[in-house]
């Protein structure tokens, strides 16, 4: 297997790949790259309710998305088997700092302390999967992006809408961080 | 801003009801292309909590380094694009739609949201999906909890300052 296929990649390799996606998806489609647009899909089409927000046609709209969202499941799944299960390399600084918080397991892509089914009915497990990923379902909506939508199409075509965004990304990310975490992962 | 300019105004940069349909015979492509970006995903290890820990308390430019030449790489081809007048494979102009700008609450409010929900779960919509695939399967709840998000704010949206 070639070392390309199964290592980590640098940034400066991995960074101006994800940022090709743009104009990939500009050329085969004229479709704005942007994942969440696909939580919004999925509720029109599974439980739209009487809710206008959801009352589109989602297969017009977003059909290519939820295509290639599925895309991304089997990017992840081909992957985790073309590849060697590695630790991921932080920097020893990041590792002290979780350690003192009580990650102790730094074996896999996340921490399995918290990430794993038995954890899920943890406290921490609980807050940082469910009430998590409420939160970034509700808060991409919000914003009308996420991370793909707004800090790379938005950036790399100068909408201040997405700075604006990106500011919150950071904003609300660093709180947690420094304000929430250490109570989530010293929860039992 | 109208009701009417709000709802054309859906998810991550997509236009709803301004999009035309996809015509059937491209939907491989973006499967291929999916495919291509969830694999990315995990080589550049963005979808790890651990690198997103990192990114938030400033002790690597690993992220910072991905995500600048990310915005670069997609700026400089934006340009090429629009000055070789370059069009989509389907023979449509490429545009982007604006963002509509509002009173901007909802790009800070959502925004700051959406990173606590990030900072918490260490993983935005994309990796969420690709972690999934990777084997962490629990992320299935997460999952499950933004599109529970996201049908919450439907819910509540005309209640909230946009």
């Amino acid at each position: 297997m070639a070392s390309w296929l199964s290592g980590e990649w640098p940034w400066y390799v991995a960074g101006p790949i994800i940022g090709l996606f743009v104009p990939a998806l500009l050329v085969a489609g004229n479709k704005v790259f942007g994942i969440s647009g696909n939580l919004s899909h999925l509720c029109a089409a599974i439980a739209p309710g009487k809710l206008e927000y959801f009352r589109y046609d989602w297969r017009r709209a977003g059909l290519w998305n939820l295509v290639f969202l599925a895309g991304v499941f089997i990017g992840g799944f081909l992957a985790a088997h073309t590849g060697t299960p590695h630790a991921i390399a932080i920097s020893f600084e990041t590792k002290a700092t979780l350690a003192k918080l009580g990650i102790h397991d730094f074996s896999g892509v996340a921490p399995r302390e918290i990430f794993t089914w038995h954890a899920l009915l943890t406290l921490k497990g609980f807050v940082s999967v469910v009430v998590g990923g409420f939160l970034v379902g509700f808060g991409t909506a919000y914003a009308a992006g996420c991370t793909s939508g707004h800090a790379i199409s938005g950036l790399a075509n100068f909408q201040l809408p997405s700075l604006i965004a990106v500011v919150g990304f950071f904003a609300g990310g660093l709180a947690a961080t420094y304000f929430i975490l250490p109570f989530v992962i010293g929860a039992p | 801003m109208t009701e009417q300019t709000l709802s054309r105004f859906q998810g991550c940069g997509e236009e709803s009801e301004d999009s035309r349909p996809t015509p059937l015979a491209f939907l491989p492509v973006y499967l291929l292309l999916g495919t291509a970006f969830g694999f990315v995903l995990v080589r550049s290890e963005v979808l790890s909590w651990f690198r997103i820990q990192e990114m938030f308390r400033f002790q690597s430019f690993r992220m910072y380094g991905i995500i600048g030449s990310a915005v670069v790489t997609a700026a400089i081809s934006l340009l090429i694009l629009k000055r070789l007048k370059i069009g989509a494979l389907t023979g449509e102009e490429i545009s982007i739609p604006p963002k509509a700008m509002g009173s901007g609450i909802r790009y800070l409010l959502g925004g700051t949201i959406f990173g606590i929900g990030w900072a918490l779960t260490g993983a935005c919509p994309g990796p969420l999906v690709a972690l999934i695939g990777n084997g962490v399967t629990v992320m299935i709840a997460a999952l499950a909890g933004a599109l529970a998000g996201t049908w919450v704010y439907g819910r509540l949206r005309p209640r909230l300052p946009h």
